[in-house]
């Protein structure tokens, strides 16, 4: 199968278990993608698969053949990625690990409230990304910034 | 997980002919894949649909053709969803996360599991998973389980939110083999537990149709926190007043049964009747004489009760 990983081309061969996220950090050495709870719970597995963001502990990487798929590695282009920058900002983290999770459903989060033209408030933020679990509480910061990046 | 063969389906008949020589549907796979890596399901062979055509399509009627790999997100989003049936936006939205929702499917989400722990844990006993080994949920762990239509071996409740809307717009199920009312799809209980649905080995949902709406239409869903929770209760409203009288009613309960439950003796009671608070709140007691709490779950009933009052007051 072949995966296009942060715009490259890549063969893989991979057992059928195999799930996206192990794909990204066993096989590819992205380990920007956490795995945290490994059920579709917490969200620091969240990347964007043909520009969407998807839970990759619960895709199977066989599943998704051909498909485009964006970590936090591949998010900044020679400058941070606005919500990088924003989460750094807005110190919109404490140990971390959770943020690439944050930031790549956020970057999904924003385009699919820009597709159905809905209105973007602190609500909404909250509502649209309550399947990224920061344990360490850091939300009250991480909703500012994402406010801010969309501004 | 165990080992498992991969294929994809280029169309309908492909993904039959998988099912019938023993294969296992696999959608966007957030629940299957999630109950393979738990052991509670371990399917040799999985036969992936997600990649069959599916779109959201105008039918001449004024209704709309779902196809059964279309992802929850893009349903929740489409234009003539949010237009036509807000209940159905609305309940889509409500459930899962938005990572989740980008996978999850149409198909699948009305073939999802229940949450019930006990089914959630293969060392336990569970006559959904196990039938005969009993059910542990009667006596343990059961606050977020059914108080409609349990039976002694199975006390579950269906999670999807989906179908609860689908319920109260009376749709109809496009399978490999037949086409059936949504409300015909799930199953209560009863001596099979192991059964969530009519449908046979390997027959396939290829759409679901919605009929053309006349009327408001709501969805309003209690949980234990406020996004990204399944349903304590929910609760699928449709309704038309004309004249101050209720014209067409339809009313559907999420989280409370082992199926999304039409709230019919409700819909009777109000049909006709004049569209006010009271009313409302009179046909909510019909419709929940009928329930019957387990030690840990009485608090549903009045929820349930104070939630059909709530989303037909919001719909007036």
């Amino acid at each position: 199968m072949t995966l296009t990983v942060n715009g490259e081309r890549i063969p893989l061969r991979l057992d059928t278990r195999t799930t996206l996220l192990d794909a990204l950090r066993e096989h590819l050495g992205l380990t920007g993608s956490k795995k945290g709870c490994d059920h579709g719970q917490c969200g620091a597995c969240t990347v964007l698969i043909d520009g969407r963001r998807a839970n990759s502990c619960l895709a199977l990487a066989v599943a998704h053949d051909d498909a485009e798929i964006t970590t936090i590695e591949g998010l900044a282009n020679g400058e941070l990625h606005p919500l990088q920058r924003a989460f750094v900002e807005h110190d919109a983290f404490q140990c971390g690990y959770c943020t690439p999770g944050q930031i790549c459903s956020a970057v999904g989060m924003l385009g699919e409230v820009r597709a159905e033209g809905a209105e973007l408030d602190e609500a909404t933020v909250r509502d649209r990304m309550s399947g990224n679990i920061c344990r360490c509480g850091a939300y009250v910061n991480i909703v500012p910034a994402i406010l801010d990046a969309a501004r | 997980m165990k080992a498992f063969a991969y294929e994809r389906a280029r169309d309908a008949d492909e993904a039959v002919r998988a099912a019938a020589a023993g294969a296992t549907f696999l959608g966007g796979g957030t629940n299957l894949v999630d109950l393979m890596k738990l052991g509670v399901v371990e399917p040799e062979r999985l036969v992936d649909v997600t990649r069959l055509p599916g779109a959201v399509e105008d039918l001449p009627d004024g209704g709309l053709r779902v196809g059964a790999s279309v992802r929850n997100n893009d349903l929740a989003a489409h234009p003539l969803v949010r237009e036509r049936y807000p209940v159905l936006s609305q309940a889509l939205l409500a459930g899962a996360s938005g990572q989740l929702r980008n996978l999850a499917t149409t198909g699948g989400n009305l073939l999802q599991r229940t949450r019930c722990l006990y089914f959630m844990d293969p060392t336990k006993p569970c006559n959904k998973r196990r039938p005969g080994s009993g059910c542990p949920a009667r006596e343990g762990e059961h606050s977020q389980l059914a108080i409609l239509g349990w039976s002694e071996q199975c006390v579950a409740t269906h999670p999807s939110d989906l179908a609860v809307a689908l319920a109260a717009l009376d749709a109809t199920v496009v399978t490999s083999a037949r086409r059936l009312p949504i409300v015909e799809l799930h199953r209560l209980p009863g001596d099979e537990p192991e059964r969530d649905t009519v449908l046979e080995p390997g027959e396939l949902i290829t759409a679901v149709e919605l009929p053309p709406l006349a009327g408001r239409s709501a969805y309003r869903k209690v949980r234990d926190r406020a996004s990204f929770a399944f349903a304590l209760v929910s609760v699928a409203a449709v309704l038309r007043v004309e004249d101050g009288r209720v014209a067409d009613i339809r009313l559907a309960l999420g989280g409370v049964a082992h199926k999304p439950w039409r709230a019919t003796r409700a819909e009777e009671a109000l049909r006709g009747a004049a569209a006010t608070a009271e009313s409302f709140a009179a046909a909510a007691d019909d419709e929940l004489e009928q329930a019957r709490s387990l030690r840990d779950n009485g608090y549903k009933t009045t929820i349930a009760r104070n939630t059909i009052r709530r989303v037909l007051e919001e719909l007036l």
